[in-house]
């Protein structure tokens, strides 16, 4: 590899999805692709500080890549703080400073089930996974969300495999979903499939509890803040199972249940 | 323009350094530039035995800068000696080691162990990490302590320059300084981060696990150039200045008050092809402000009467 992999691109395009949950838009990114030698998988991430950004916010901002082709790299995020506030002024032909691809990414067997978990802005890896995946009848998604469905890209989801989803619009619904990704977890570990799943952490801990209740194979890709993405600053840490800290930005974002902790 | 530096005896092609915690093992960067263009690179700070660090949350960040907490995690240097050290290319590149330990005799016994390796260059001895209960900043306020730190150390550096980075977190830089020279140090490093902290009010929690943290970026620029300033004036040897740099202008403030050398650290995170660029950057800067050379430019700030 070579020093291509921190470079500026531009803007191809930017827009919010669904505007049906003012305050919680969701936007799609989509920038020139940052020709990388070593190609792309899906769960790994990349880091984005726009070259416009002044020494005020000094880090870049980490995001799953949604997707990318030869011309283009997608990402989705929501606007939850100062950085992606500042992303939303993004402008067609606008310069950001890219490096990646980073992190580890899922695995993509094709002789077994495999079901994906996400939690709200979790769907992202999923659309690159699904379009990467050759057999899309083996494929399963499950979906907890806050926002409407219009607002996320999962129609490009649903036309391709089998989905389900839940949506949070009252306390008690959390419940339904804890219950229903336990049931789903427990189905996939008595056929020896593979759970994958992405979202916020208290999601991805009930993923982690059912997968060690079922013994079940399961890859969870953990978000945390970071300040370089490389494994330099150690900012991003999670206890692996011997309770030791272990970089989420270079040992994960995706790791096997079995090697996380994510009690206390 | 050729903008070689003589520190301390250490032979750099550039002045420009990576510093501690802020570049890992080097080896996370070799994807984003070439190590060997840089003048040299400061690893991440190693004890005798690993340290786990501080819990989570233990990055903050603030305007113009962050807060880091994170409390010398590393894997120990035997870890290092053994998995890190022989893939760096330190024939060519010197690297300098940074020292944690939570006592004078300790800090001796790990100069020991890292001055016995041929491929480490120099000692950078922290004495002033703010995020450690035993051996931390307490030691970077204390005149005695940083002399006695010092003599420890450099008794069993053989002959390896001794480096002690000192903390701006005092009343009178001067004094530690002038401490870590009678102490037998060959150089001086600074500034290690300033002490602070910042708060969430709408969870009325510190943002850091840890309450209080280091602050970097820069924002803490202009507090280092006056330490690196008032250090250099009073000393004898040479120093090296870092915080807040992130381009080459700011290399050169610190080169003009009389810093030999610099480190850059947080702007390894704005972008982690910084330190290639400043290191490209420099030699165009030095002659578009008219410098002759490096060395007259070193330390040539013009007072005011």
């Amino acid at each position: 590899m070579g020093a291509n992999n921190c470079r500026a691109v531009k803007v191809i395009d930017i827009k919010a999805l669904g505007l049906s949950s003012p305050g919680e838009e969701i936007v799609e990114l989509k920038l020139e692709y940052p020709e990388w030698e070593s190609g792309w998988r899906a769960g790994q991430f990349v880091m984005i500080r726009p070259l416009s950004w002044p020494l005020d916010l000094i880090w870049g901002r980490p995001f799953s890549i949604c997707n990318a082709d030869d011309s283009s790299l997608t990402i989705l995020f929501q606007v939850v703080g100062r950085g992606t506030e500042r992303l939303m002024e993004l402008k067609k032909g606008d310069s950001v400073n890219i490096w990646g691809p980073l992190g580890t990414f899922f695995s993509k067997p094709t002789d077994r089930p495999v079901l994906m978990l996400a939690g709200g802005m979790g769907l992202a890896p999923f659309c690159g996974y699904v379009d990467t995946h050759p057999q899309h009848e083996n494929l399963k998604l499950f979906f907890a969300h806050r926002p409407p469905l219009e607002d996320y890209p999962y129609k490009s989801l649903s036309d391709k495999v089998e989905v389900e989803d839940i949506r949070e619009t009252k306390p008690e619904d959390i419940q339904s979903i804890i219950a229903r990704v336990d049931d789903l977890v427990k189905e996939y570990a008595q056929k020896d499939g593979l759970i994958t799943a992405c979202g916020p952490m208290p999601f991805l801990t009930t993923v982690w509890k059912a997968a060690r209740k079922y013994g079940a194979d399961a890859e969870l890709s953990l978000e945390n803040r970071m300040a370089c993405g490389v494994g330099a600053c150690l900012g991003c840490v999670a206890k692996d199972d011997d309770g030791h800290h272990t970089q989420v930005c270079t040992t994960g974002p995706v790791f096997k249940a079995k090697d996380l902790s994510l009690e206390g | 323009m050729d903008v070689s530096v003589d520190f301390a005896g250490l032979k750099l092609k550039n002045p420009i350094l990576t510093a501690s915690g802020t570049f890992g093992f080097g080896l996370e960067f070799k994807r984003f530039g070439n190590l060997e263009s840089l003048g040299g690179i400061v690893v991440k700070g190693l004890s005798l035995k690993p340290r786990e660090g501080n819990p989570m949350p233990r990055i903050a960040e603030t305007p113009c800068g962050m807060l880091n907490a994170i409390g010398i995690q590393n894997p120990g240097v035997e870890a290092f000696i053994k998995h890190k050290l022989p893939k760096l290319p330190w024939k060519t590149l010197p690297v300098l080691a940074n020292l944690y330990a939570t006592d004078a005799a300790e800090f001796g016994e790990l100069a020991a162990v890292l001055a016995a390796e041929e491929g480490v260059a120099a000692l950078e001895v922290n004495v002033s990490c703010p995020n450690v209960k035993e051996g931390g900043i307490a030691f970077g306020q204390d005149p005695n302590q940083i002399t006695k730190v010092a003599e420890a150390v450099k008794k069993n550096a053989g002959n390896k320059p001794v480096i002690i980075k000192l903390s701006p977190n005092v009343t009178d830089i001067t004094v530690c300084a002038k401490a870590a020279e009678n102490g037998g140090a060959d150089a001086l490093s600074l500034i290690n981060t300033l002490s602070g902290m910042a708060v969430d009010i709408e969870r009325r929690k510190p943002r850091l696990a840890n309450v209080i943290g280091g602050l970097s970026g820069p924002a803490v620029k202009p507090v280092a150039l006056r330490c690196v300033y008032q250090a250099v004036n009073a000393v004898k040897i040479p120093v090296m200045g870092l915080g807040g740099i992130t381009t080459a202008e700011d290399v050169a403030e610190f080169l003009l008050v009389g810093a030999t050398a610099v480190q850059i650290g947080t702007g390894n995170f704005i972008s982690p092809d910084t330190a290639f660029k400043v290191a490209e950057e420099l030699p165009k800067v030095l002659e578009r402000i008219k410098a002759e050379s490096i060395d007259e430019f070193i330390g040539s700030l013009k007072l005011p009467l």
